[in-house]
């Protein structure tokens, strides 16, 4: 099926003609109308309707992480240039009285903050990690997490927003499980999204590694295939991922003390569907009105 | 001390093996001796300060680092062998 939309600024254009986003003086930060939040919560609950095992716990996370735990995912070492770190005031009348003054002045107020005790959420399931049990049981640990992702990269592209939500499916055990998990929910995420009439394919994918060394990482992860993504053709410019399946191997394990009852470092996998970017292929390939989508699309997604 | 010595240095640093280097054969797998993808980059690292050099774009990848031979092979690519010193010949 082709692209239904040339370039991403004209697929920008329509959803911001038809109101489903609303610009704001900051690229890649939308305000979502009621009609759009209307189906990305109908594209969550249809995700989660996906599990696999009703036992599963499910959390839903707030927009920030507590800053240790964000350290321990080394995500620095990958991705500097996509972290949010969040400032605080700690200071009394006096460092308040400066704080105004540089304002005032037109100088560099932040300077008078803090690093604060979270940052604004690297991923989803890195929230997850440190609040697990270090001991994984055989069968290993599944949870389902769902909460927004913060990557400071500002783009016209409506798809690259900053701040954006995703629904995970996470299994932390050994590497076979991980492993497991991964290629099943490739194949789940693959089959429930083509039934809402989106024209998906996988492919192997690797993250957006920072620098030479991202490079390397980079050439790494695609080798070893630990990444696949859920695409579509949105417009002609390039493929866009709307869901992804990753296998970490032991890089949350070991920070986290994780360990499998025969005491190896655990492994661990997700699949993550991107609840934001599924809501714009839906728009993209049904229409802006969803009153004019087929109607098993609108009933599997309750809208 | 020649390259692979240097190498093997390197390697007792910053591979992070599950065996002790001495024990790891020229030709033996790395990967296979426990290193990760991470300590793979820092070996690259330590590679380029120790010789003062910049692995080109297409030996940025994880066979380059596969085994004492490769790294030895991929370094004689940009002119360090053993004689040549530390990449600073006159």
């Amino acid at each position: 099926m082709p692209a239904p939309y040339a370039t991403p600024e004209d697929l920008r254009t329509v959803l911001l003609d038809a109101g489903l986003l609303v610009q704001t003086r900051t690229d890649g930060l939308y305000h979502r109308s009621g009609d759009f939040e209307g189906v990305l919560q109908g594209v969550e609950r249809y995700a989660a309707e996906q599990r696999t095992d009703a036992t599963a716990p499910r959390r839903w996370f707030p927009p920030i992480m507590a800053r240790d735990d964000f350290l321990r995912t080394d995500y620095l070492r990958s991705f500097p240039d996509l972290v949010g770190s969040v400032d605080v005031f700690t200071g009394g009348d006096q460092e308040h009285k400066q704080l105004l003054a540089e304002l005032e002045e037109g100088r560099d107020w932040t300077l008078a903050l803090d690093p604060a005790e979270v940052v604004l959420s690297s991923s989803i399931c890195h929230s997850l990690y440190g609040t697990l049990p270090t001991g994984i049981p055989d069968d290993g640990l599944l949870h389902e997490c769902c909460g927004f992702a913060f990557r400071h990269e500002p783009s016209l592209d409506p798809a690259r927003m900053q701040s954006f939500r995703m629904y995970e499916f996470v299994l932390v055990g050994t590497p076979a499980q991980a492993v497991a998990h991964r290629d099943l929910w490739l194949q789940r995420g693959l089959d429930s999204l083509a039934a809402l009439g989106l024209s998906v394919r996988s492919d192997a994918a690797n993250d957006p590694f920072f620098g030479r060394v991202g490079r390397m990482l980079a050439a790494n992860q695609l080798h070893a295939e630990l990444k696949y993504e859920v695409l579509i053709d949105l417009t002609e410019a390039k493929p866009t991922a709307i869901a992804s399946a990753n296998y970490h191997e032991d890089h949350f394990g070991l920070p986290f003390g994780l360990t499998t009852p025969d005491g190896e470092v655990a492994h661990s996998a997700c699949f993550g569907y991107g609840l934001e970017r599924i809501t714009l292929a839906l728009f993209a390939t049904h229409g802006t009105d969803v009153t004019g989508w087929p109607g098993e699309v609108r009933s599997l997604l309750g809208c | 001390m020649t390259v692979k010595d240097q190498i093997r240095a390197i390697l007792g640093q910053h591979a992070k093996l599950s065996t002790d280097i001495s024990a790891v054969g020229d030709g033996d797998d790395l990967y296979a001796a426990g290193m990760t993808s991470h300590a793979s980059v820092t070996v690259m690292l330590a590679c380029e300060d120790e010789w003062d050099i910049e692995f080109p774009q297409q030996m940025l990848k994880k066979s380059t680092f596969a085994s004492v031979d490769a790294i030895a092979a991929a370094l004689a690519e940009l002119d360090i062998t053993d004689g040549v010193g530390s990449g600073v010949s006159s």
